[in-house]
């Protein structure tokens, strides 16, 4: 694709919201995906009638306060060496802090790179009891299925994880099914869909009439997603394309999908923000059992705590606020005072929409600020 | 000082630990003061180990700066806690428009360090101040019990000297001011992070730690009017850029494709989900000056073996006051915010 | 969510290879990939391999790239 390619985009997506001369809103569920938008400035070439929503494809933003807190209790077992994604440090749980406090009190928390280094963490120190914090969603989910498949076949006893692992297109169909999603289409992740393939997603076209695009990551694919998904939108159509045709194929990777199948099971999931998603969680099967940190303690119990009052990221993930509407947004909620799922992580909606807030009020109040705009 | 020298000097020294009582103000510490810190670095005022050091400084305007390191892992490709302490200092001198002339040395060293670990840092050090001509004339050292310090803290002071109307502090921007950056950014951020525990990453990548006071000095002695100079460590680019924006309430707007970083470091960043804005880095400078300079630096800079890279990346203008704008290589825009802190690898 | 990037196989002993890009390496798990070998380029997420790519794959990245980049 050439820049030539980018701004033939561009312009097509220009075109086809000026015809449809009504305002257009489109869902990228993927956090990785809102990080692409806001790093390359891609709002600010977009037109002001389509508005780009951000959806619960953070992993971090959806990860149960409780799950942290639980954590962060497991941390304080003497032989326990919590292992976990950089990601998961900054988010604070009910009551209890975030690990990073938690480390910088003593706890041995140790940030790594990929599960397969928690693995070898605990080969080395045999005398710990290594927890790693599985956090993700089909993207994660193989290669923690590989870690415990290799754990169990290597007969290890000090290994094991807990389990937040989570599925998307359950997640999709929850949001859906909430009611008053006011969400024209949907740019879907692309490195799940490596995954699980294309095909996942013809329910929503079927049942919900919604066009989705598969989606990239460079602001190229983007760009091309958008257009595809205008297109659909303009001829009314609804149906599932894929644009990331070099890593996402309509039957994803079937090695992948097996090892998924042969150590997890699906299980009812709470999404930090949205409420208990019905099979959109991976649990680890009976016989995985001995890997399972939730089944190795089960004494360990989260105080219980509730989020926020006033908290609105239940509608701002569903797309029917925008972030500015929560009145917590910017006074009691910020990047770095975060209180929702939303505001969590860099990738969450309304931790995007605070980077861009500065720039629409230098504009004079739009969100697409028409002081920087190019057309 | 011949390094073959030293290391076959500390062979023998290969097994000796520094104790608490090398802290203690007896004789072991008057041993390690002798053994290690005098024989490094020695020289008349600071050979004389007195309560202070009498300097006689010949200026009125003196710029007085401090610093504490704290890295991990403590030696690294490219540069060692010792380089890194020698520099950061200096490095703040001159960005304050200061010839950096001395140092104080504060060691905090925890008890079962090794002494060659320690003989290796105060060389590193011994290697900077020789290249920028700077003396180490007071210091102080305490050691600590095992788990009290990650092994070796240092804290040095710096005087330096400011050149007659140099005025580069970070309020001083101007709108239409050009925004200039020295050389490659993030290479000590992403040189640090690949090695850390968990990370294990395999590059050539090396950090850019190095004195700054050779490639800046002609910037300030041929009557230059510069602005601002700022050394992107901590926070990298980005803090560097945020803090001149706001603290002279102007904008800044640079261009994406304008900035240098290597291969390798964005290699590094792309792996781990980070920004090069954002990495640290301790050898190179923002330097902001009027438009008319704007060629005069970059030749300068240019002609200096650390300045190769030397770009100009953007411009400072009236609005919007206090923030900094990225024109990203799509021709999109989007503001650069203070980093949050600490580098973590990211795989969402 | 996912951060995924291209890397090329330098070498592969088993389940781990030895995967490059930008002068930079790291050991990674290709036991999700289909026959993983030296010089193949693949997707990889947090120390995994997850897709091969083709010539053409490769090929197509690196015109995004350059094309946005113009």
């Amino acid at each position: 694709m050439k820049q030539s390619d980018f701004k033939q985009h561009l312009d097509g997506i220009h075109d086809i919201a000026d015809r449809l001369a009504r305002p257009v809103k489109i869902m990228e569920v993927c956090g990785t995906h809102t990080v692409a938008v806001c790093r390359s400035g891609l709002r600010s070439l977009l037109p002001s009638s389509l508005k780009l929503l951000s959806g619960p494809g953070c992993p971090v933003c959806v990860t149960p306060a409780e799950y942290i807190d639980r954590a962060i209790l497991l941390s304080r077992r003497p032989e326990v060496l919590l292992a976990t994604f950089g990601d998961l440090m900054r988010v604070p749980g009910f009551s209890l802090g975030t690990l990073e406090k938690e480390r910088a009190s003593g706890a041995r928390v140790r940030v790594v790179y990929s599960v397969s280094d928690a693995l070898a963490l605990a080969d080395e120190r045999k005398s710990a009891k290594v927890i790693f914090l599985a956090v993700g969603f089909e993207t994660t989910a193989p290669g923690i299925a590989w870690a415990v498949k290799t754990a169990a076949e290597r007969g290890m006893k000090n290994f094991a994880i807990l389990s937040a692992l989570k599925t998307m297109p359950n997640a999709m169909e929850a949001l859906l099914q909430s009611g008053g999603v006011q969400i024209d289409g949907f740019i879907c992740p692309g490195h799940v869909s490596t995954i699980i393939g294309s095909r996942p997603y013809e329910f929503i076209c079927r049942k919900y009439c919604r066009p989705c695009v598969v989606a990239g990551f460079e602001p190229a694919d983007v760009v091309a997603a958008i257009a595809m998904l205008l297109g659909q939108i303009e001829e009314g159509k609804c149906e599932v394309q894929n644009q990331y045709l070099r890593a996402v194929s309509a039957g994803g990777n079937p090695k992948a999908g097996l090892l998924l199948e042969e150590i997890f099971e699906p299980a009812d999931a709470e999404w930090r923000g949205l409420g208990v998603v019905p099979q959109s969680g991976l649990r680890l099967r009976d016989k995985y059992k001995n890997y399972d940190a939730f089944s190795l303690y089960p004494d360990i119990k989260a105080p219980a705590g509730a989020e926020v009052s006033g908290c609105l990221c239940g509608e701002v993930l569903r797309g029917r606020i925008a972030p500015p509407e929560c009145k917590l947004f910017g006074k009691k909620c910020t990047p770095t005072t975060p209180v929702g799922a939303c505001m969590v992580s860099g990738e969450g909606a309304c931790a995007a929409y605070y980077r861009y807030a500065p720039l629409a009020e230098a504009g004079g109040g739009d969100e697409s600020p028409s002081f920087f705009k190019r057309r | 000082m011949n390094r073959q020298a030293f290391l076959n000097d500390v062979k023998m020294k290969n097994d000796q630990m520094i104790l608490l009582s090398h802290g203690g103000g007896g004789l072991r510490s008057k041993q390690l003061i002798n053994e290690v810190l005098v024989k490094r670095l020695g020289n008349p005022v600071l050979n004389m180990l007195d309560d202070g050091a009498l300097l006689t400084l010949d200026r009125k305007d003196i710029v007085f700066t401090t610093d504490s390191f704290v890295v991990r892992p403590l030696f690294f490709p490219g540069g060692d806690i010792g380089r890194l302490a020698a520099c950061g200092t200096i490095n703040d001198l001159v960005m304050m428009g200061a010839e950096p002339r001395y140092l104080s040395l504060g060691l905090i060293i925890e008890e079962g360090f090794s002494l060659r670990d320690l003989e290796r840092a105060v060389l590193s050090m011994r290697e900077i101040l020789d290249v920028a001509k700077v003396k180490i004339v007071t210091g102080d050292t305490k050691v600590v019990e095992k788990g009290a310090a990650a092994g070796l803290f240092i804290n040095t002071s710096g005087i330096g000297v400011r050149l007659a109307n140099a005025d580069t502090r970070v309020s001083n921007a101007r709108p239409g001011d050009v925004v200039v950056v020295t050389g490659t950014l993030g290479d000590h951020g992403a040189a640090v992070i690949s090695c850390r525990e968990g990370i294990n990453l395999d590059s050539k990548l090396e950090s850019d730690v190095a004195p700054l006071w050779g490639l800046i000095a002609p910037l300030l002695t041929q009557g230059t009017e510069l602005h601002c100079l700022r050394d992107p460590t901590r926070g990298g680019l980005a803090a560097a850029l945020c803090d001149i924006a706001e603290a002279s309430r102007v904008g800044i707007r640079v261009r994406e494709r304008e900035i240098p970083v290597r291969k390798e470091t964005l290699g590094v960043c792309r792996l781990l989900g980070l920004d090069p804005l954002n990495m640290a880095c301790e050898g190179r400078a923002v330097v902001v000056c009027p438009e008319r300079l704007c060629r005069d630096v970059l030749r300068m800079l240019h002609s200096h073996p650390m300045g190769g890279n030397a770009r100009a990346i953007g411009v400072v203008e009236e609005q919007p006051a206090g923030l900094v704008v990225l024109e990203t290589d799509v021709g999109g825009e989007r503001i650069v915010e203070m980093p949050m802190g600490d580098d973590l690898p990211r795989i969402c | 969510m996912c951060v995924a990037i291209p890397v090329k196989i330098v070498s592969v002993a088993g389940e781990e290879a030895v995967a490059e890009i930008d002068g930079v390496r790291r050991k990674i798990i290709v036991s999700l990939v289909a026959d993983p070998k030296p010089g193949d380029y693949v997707l990889m997420h947090a120390g995994f391999a997850i897709k091969k790519w083709t010539e053409e794959d490769v090929r197509e990245f690196n015109e995004i790239l350059k094309g946005t980049k113009a």
